[in-house]
């Protein structure tokens, strides 16, 4: 029998409905696999126990007196670069080791209004730039699969701790891929939704243009009803969209039949393991087999996509963090004038990816070199939209690898940092474009190792996205565990 | 071929100090990474527009009513130096 830290959101959410257990019994279940595992797995930077069950408790009574939404009492973890307030918020970085947030972001304070309980921060690369989890100043999370390989990143912690039973469920965000890859490679529900439908504020800011909050779960159900809960207009970010809520569930009947499915150039190509294009074979049949029609789609300008996210993210994330400047939060070590204060600070505070990040970004937006960099990067941004845009026209949805690998094993590819970012080359254009994107897990390749299969959508297609998702996991049926959850 | 960059005048723009180390292996890195984002300069003609944001918003505006906002104490809590309810930093006056 499966604890209950190992069900799903909705089977929990049932039998709370029904009196057959209560949020106590589920906090305390996941508690006691933190305790169990998290000195190996390594998922969060701040536990928050004593919080979680008065959280718990305050639950159960909404339960008793009937008024609990469907995340009511359901454990959570959040990845650290998420603001919440009186509890530290690190974002994987020496710079903001001791920063206690006065505010909560606005995915957080949603939830925490519906009942959830919050278990912790999960642990993440720095300031959520990396796709490994190998840049946290505070030390790798462990794949729960393989503790000997990575989780993925930069949403790392998250991934662990859904995949370990830690939590029910879990955000992250992504920026490059950072909450489906990790999913993939942990063997969870990824979900990456349309730009600016989930409020970024209060996500402490990497590159603005391209951050998404997104979800982790165990099952594309949880992922939906999730996303009901956060997606929104919010009056604090500009950018969110004004959309009128939605029942994100609704929709999830089973039925792709006559939808028209594109698999992407690339998929069964050279670069990705053949164990990865083997499952994405099968996952495509599948989806044949339900009565969609499968296509190829090419994608010109694809290749070039990496280039142009490694110049924008970095540029952004040069301008963005200009604020770690030692004066209103954070670390300071002491200069002679505040120039020099400001760049001891940073040199102390920041991790070797972060200055890698910044020193790029500072070049491609400097004089005589921005239109060259940043301003060609911009416009291949168009040339990438376009080609989705075109896709489109033909295909409901596309079909790729999340990643063309399974996990890696730890300090693998930490010193060639252009081999680490290739490895975002599928989840990339989503990021570029706006798109909503999800990574389900496929099956496992020969090791044992899990490998996600990858969904997009057009912009704010999130409910066809999730219908084919759903339609696609009830036919894998993926119900493999971590041996560290049974252990 | 690798990009050659000025280490010690981006990493001034930055207002980043860096070991001597950490300065060659920077100007190793970002040439090789350089090298391969300049493949953007093949890709896009020039009369392709720029693409900020995929999602184009503007004009985004609220209703302009008072509404609480950060409590000072609240803004503070994080400073490494304060005096009374202001920031404090060391002189402002550039030494180059």
């Amino acid at each position: 029998m499966r604890a209950l830290c190992d069900l799903t959101a909705g089977e929990l959410a049932g039998r709370l409905r029904a009196g057959e257990t209560t949020s106590a019994d589920i906090t305390e279940s996941c508690l006691a696999r933190i305790r169990a595992v998290e000195d190996r797995v390594r998922a969060f930077l701040t536990l928050t126990p004593g919080t979680a069950k008065e959280q718990a408790a305050r639950a159960d009574e909404r339960i008793q007196a009937d008024s609990a939404a469907a995340v009511t009492g359901i454990p959570i973890a959040v990845k650290d670069v998420l603001a919440t307030r009186g509890v530290r918020t690190t974002c994987g970085s020496k710079i903001l080791e001791t920063y206690v947030p006065p505010y909560d972001c606005t995915p957080w304070s949603k939830l925490s209004s519906a009942g959830a309980v919050l278990l912790g921060k999960t642990n993440c690369d720095e300031f959520a730039m990396g796709s490994s989890n190998e840049n946290s100043a505070y030390g790798p999370v462990h794949n729960p699969w393989d503790l000997e390989r990575v989780p993925g990143g930069s949403s790392g912690g998250s991934a662990a701790a859904v995949a370990a039973g830690e939590a029910v469920w879990a955000l992250g965000t992504d920026t490059g891929g950072s909450v489906r890859q990790p999913a993939s490679l942990c063997g969870v529900v990824g979900l990456k939704p349309t730009y600016g439908l989930i409020s970024r504020y209060g996500l402490i800011a990497f590159a603005s243009s391209l951050d998404t909050v997104g979800t982790f779960t165990r099952s594309v159900r949880d992922a939906a009803v999730l996303l009901s809960v956060l997606a929104g207009r919010d009056r604090m970010d500009a950018t969110s969209l004004d959309r009128p809520p939605l029942d994100y569930t609704a929709d999830l009947d089973g039925e792709v039949r006559g939808l028209r499915v594109g698999v992407v150039e690339g998929t069964f190509g050279e670069g990705v393991e053949p164990d990865v294009r083997a499952i994405l074979r099968t996952a495509v049949d599948r989806l044949g087999g339900l009565g969609a029609q499968i296509g190829e789609v090419s994608l010109p300008n694809t290749d070039y996509a990496l280039s142009a996210y490694y110049l924008i993210a970095p540029s952004e994330a040069s301008s963005n963090l200009a604020r770690y400047d030692g004066v209103r939060y954070g670390l300071r070590v002491e200069g002679g004038d505040s120039v020099e204060m400001m760049a001891r600070t940073r040199g102390a505070g920041f991790g070797p990816e972060v200055k890698r990040r910044i020193m790029l970004g500072t070049y491609a937006l400097s004089a005589g070199y921005y239109e060259a960099y940043y301003g060609q990067a911009q416009k291949v941004r168009t040339l990438i939209i376009r080609d989705y845009e075109r896709a489109f026209e033909s295909f409901d949805v596309l079909v790729s690898p999340t990643s063309p690998t399974t996990a890696f094993r730890i300090g693998e590819r930490i010193d060639d940092p252009l081999a680490m970012y290739l490895s975002d080359v599928f989840t990339i254009p989503a990021n570029l474009s706006g798109m909503p994107a999800i990574s389900i897990p496929g099956g496992l390749d020969a090791a044992g190792l899990p490998v996600g299969v990858q969904i997009t959508a057009p912009v704010l297609g999130e409910a066809q996205l999730l219908r084919v998702a759903d339609a696609l996991e009830r036919e894998i049926a993926f119900d493999a565990a971590p041996h560290i959850v049974g252990a | 071929m690798p990009v050659e960059i000025d280490i010690d005048h981006v990493a001034r723009l930055a207002r980043l100090d860096l070991t001597d180390e950490e300065k060659a292996r920077l100007r190793t890195q970002l040439g090789l990474i350089l090298e391969h984002a300049a493949k953007v300069g093949e890709a896009a003609a020039a009369d392709v527009p720029p693409t900020a944001y995929a999602i184009p918003r503007s004009n985004v505006l609220r209703p302009d009513e008072p509404v609480p906002s950060l409590a000072l104490e609240g803004a503070l809590s994080n400073a490494p130096d304060r005096e009374d309810d202001r920031f404090k930093v060391p002189r402002i006056t550039e030494v180059e």
